[in-house]
């Protein structure tokens, strides 16, 4: 099975290339990267299968021994995320083709977006599976330079405006963990994450701390917590909506998936957990209480994205087990229930030509099939039982209440409001948008009544807008997925509890990179 | 483990510089602060091989104690690379934004401006944003070209003060 893993990283990177020459064969190169991405999930399920089945796959590219040459590590946390960031990619991959199929490429240049999408793909499936810091530092890059490319596609004013703004915070925040990366390689004189782990308990506190902190900023930044994640509803929200929808799913994941394993591997320790704590309850109720604010239903999403990671923030921040399995849960909802989300509105903008809740109405008439996209993953989002996001959030208040401080209290009581309030500005957008009539919006005008009174003896002109089938089957699919997160809940949440006793300090993780225990030599200079 | 002073005063300065351009509205600016921050970092990685002045080669004879760590040359080479590709991105955006706007500044978002101002409905025109003006559209290099064009421009205020080191904008 080892030899599975590096699959996952190569498959699209060689898919890439091959895209890349395909570029005067849109056709051909739109079936390459459907293939890639379906055989990249093929791969992940296949791997979490087998390290489900107790066994964790550990490659040492190049034959080169652990702590000298690069591991790729995949164990139950990092195959589960594979699996469902495989899923989302290629259900945004059809959406977008529908939508590029439709709408003549002028928004998608079709030669650059695909190999550029799986590159994207490339560097997030390499930050789950790296096993030395190094290399997932090169998985962020790779991801965030794709990232560049796609936030800016077609270069429209309003694109290449916030493209800045996403690149320049990209980039300190990359800056934040190479510096990170240097420190660490100063205190403890290696970058592979199990050895780090190891030597780490032998470095003074105070400077475990910088460190730590140092790591946090840089992975915070791109997991947009509270006091930095003032860029992503400034940038998401004009890129293309599958850009928008397949950033919002992953990107801000990758930060939190490497924030679990700074808790959880490198600084195993209980120092930072209060901070943290207080850090998820801010993300939670800022993000949120601009969400309520928003009239544009990207903006307001990508508010409820900022929010609902504090909700993950506070799965990790309680360091034990049972905590980091729910945040666990929580981000496989979340990728796919955000995702869901932003491809829906991606449905209602083609259908009602505006994302802004003040211009759309009737729309739950117009097409009944969009309102059912939106209003079931609307309801998971919320935390509406039985769906997904109910189970996610009873996993995490059970465990803060298990957790037992007053401040692990306050935090349930905070996350019951934001649910509530994200019910409420995902239920306004409703009422406004779909419920309403359509002649109730200000400034509507009736395509029927201007072309009678324009010309009252002619053929009457029927304008009708479609929404090409890949697009809405594609979301559709989504919706079903995030279903089925309710009814197998069981065995996935089993999956992730697995994973979280794994986390559970630092020893699961050195003992698969290290089975006969760290080699000893390598201290010298140091 | 010993550091070597010049280095470490010349990556201070550079961080220093760096993230002072970084702050900058220009973009141009943020684009040399970067460049300034990347090299100081990579100056901080090699601060971490320790050992000034000694070469990271390993040869029979050689003990460890004289020779400094490769490893972090190696870690500097791949982030120098990925600071070069990132920069030339930058370069083709800062472009790109100047021959849109003919400015190089970041804008404050739209809406936030929106928002601030208490107007509870939200101008939207970035949500219509058509393909007029894509670099890839087929309309695209036609609408610049007649915008930046001197003989069908018609004088506006904010064409008066184009900088006369555009090629096609200086008046000849």
């Amino acid at each position: 099975m080892n030899q599975l893993v590096p699959l996952v990283v190569l498959m699209p990177l060689i898919g890439a290339a091959l895209a890349l020459i395909l570029g005067k064969r849109p056709a051909l190169q739109r079936i390459v990267t459907v293939i890639v991405l379906a055989a990249v999930l093929v791969v992940g399920v296949l791997m979490l299968i087998a390290v489900d089945g107790g066994e964790p796959l550990v490659v040492e590219v190049g034959g080169w021994a652990a702590p000298y040459g690069i591991v790729l590590i995949v164990d139950r946390l990092a195959a589960l995320m594979v699996v469902v960031s495989a899923a989302v990619l290629l259900a945004v991959l059809v959406f977008s083709i529908g939508q590029g199929l439709a709408d003549g490429h002028d928004e998608t240049p079709v030669s650059i977006y695909y190999p550029t999408y799986l590159i994207l793909a490339t560097g997030v499936f390499n930050a789950f599976i790296a096993g030395d810091l190094f290399n997932l530092y090169v998985g962020f890059e790779i991801l965030l330079v794709s990232s560049y490319v796609l936030i800016t596609l077609g270069g429209t004013q309003a694109r290449i405006r916030a493209g800045v703004t996403y690149i320049v915070v990209s980039l300190v925040s990359s800056m934040f963990f190479l510096a990170s990366i240097a420190m660490i390689y100063g205190a403890v004189g290696t970058v592979n994450i199990a050895q780090i782990s190891q030597r780490m308990a032998d470095i003074p506190a105070d400077v475990q701390i910088i460190l730590h902190v140092m790591l946090l900023v840089g992975f915070g930044i791109k997991a947009a917590v509270f006091p930095l994640s003032f860029w992503l509803p400034d940038s998401y929200p004009t890129a293309p909506a599958p850009v928008t929808a397949v950033f919002a799913g992953l990107l801000t994941k990758v930060g939190v998936y490497s924030i679990i394993r700074t808790e959880t591997v490198i600084f195993p320790g209980p120092e930072l957990n209060t901070f943290l704590m207080i850090v998820a309850l801010l993300t939670m109720v800022v993000g949120v209480l601009g969400a309520v604010a928003q009239a544009d239903i990207k903006r307001l999403l990508s508010f409820t994205l900022v929010s609902h990671i504090g909700f993950m923030i506070l799965g990790v921040s309680l360091g034990s087990a049972i905590g980091t399995a729910a945040a666990i849960y929580y981000i496989v909802h979340h990728i796919v229930v955000q995702t869901t989300l932003f491809l829906a509105t991606g449905l209602i903008e083609r259908q009602g030509g505006s994302t802004s809740i003040n211009k759309l109405g009737g729309l739950l008439a117009a097409s009944p099939v969009i309102a059912i996209l939106f209003f079931l993953p609307a309801l998971n989002l919320g935390g509406i039982p039985p769906f997904s996001g109910f189970i996610g959030k009873l996993a995490l208040f059970e465990a803060s209440a298990e957790q037992g401080s007053p401040l692990a209290y306050v935090l349930i009581g905070a996350g019951a409001l934001v649910s509530l309030l994200t019910l409420y500005a995902l239920v306004r957008v409703w009422n406004l948008a779909f419920w309403r009539g359509a002649e109730e919006v200000d400034g509507y005008e009736s395509e029927l009544l201007t072309n009678l009174s324009e010309a009252p003896h002619g053929v009457s002109v029927k304008k009708s807008r479609t929404t090409p089938r890949l697009m809405v089957g594609a979301t559709a699919a989504m919706v079903a997925l995030g279903i089925a997160l309710t009814v197998f809940a069981g065995p996935l949440y089993g999956i992730a509890a697995r994973a979280g006793e794994n986390l559970e300090g630092p020893s699961f993780y050195v003992d698969i990179v290290f089975p006969d225990g760290v080699p000893a030599i390598g201290e010298s200079g140091k | 483990m010993s550091v070597s002073l010049v280095l470490l005063i010349v990556m201070v300065v550079l961080y220093a510089c760096g993230i002072y351009l970084m702050l900058e509205r220009s973009m141009t600016r943020v684009l040399l602060g970067f460049l300034l921050v990347g090299n100081a970092t990579n100056l901080l990685i090699i601060i971490m091989a320790s050992k000034p002045g000694v070469a990271p080669i390993y040869e029979d004879g050689v003990t460890f104690d004289d020779m400094t760590d490769p490893l972090p040359q190696a870690l500097i080479l791949t982030a120098i690379v990925i600071t070069f590709a990132v920069s030339a991105f930058l370069l083709a955006l800062i472009y790109r934004s100047w021959r849109l706007e003919r400015e190089d500044d970041v804008e404050d978002d739209a809406d936030d401006v929106a928002m601030r101002s208490g107007e509870s409905s939200i101008p939207d025109e970035h949500v219509e944003e058509g393909p007029v003006d894509t670099e890839f559209g087929n309309r695209a290099e036609a609408a610049i070209a007649e915008e930046l064009d001197p003989a069908t421009e018609t004088v506006t205020p904010d064409n008066t003060d184009l900088p006369v080191t555009h090629p096609k904008g200086a008046k000849k």
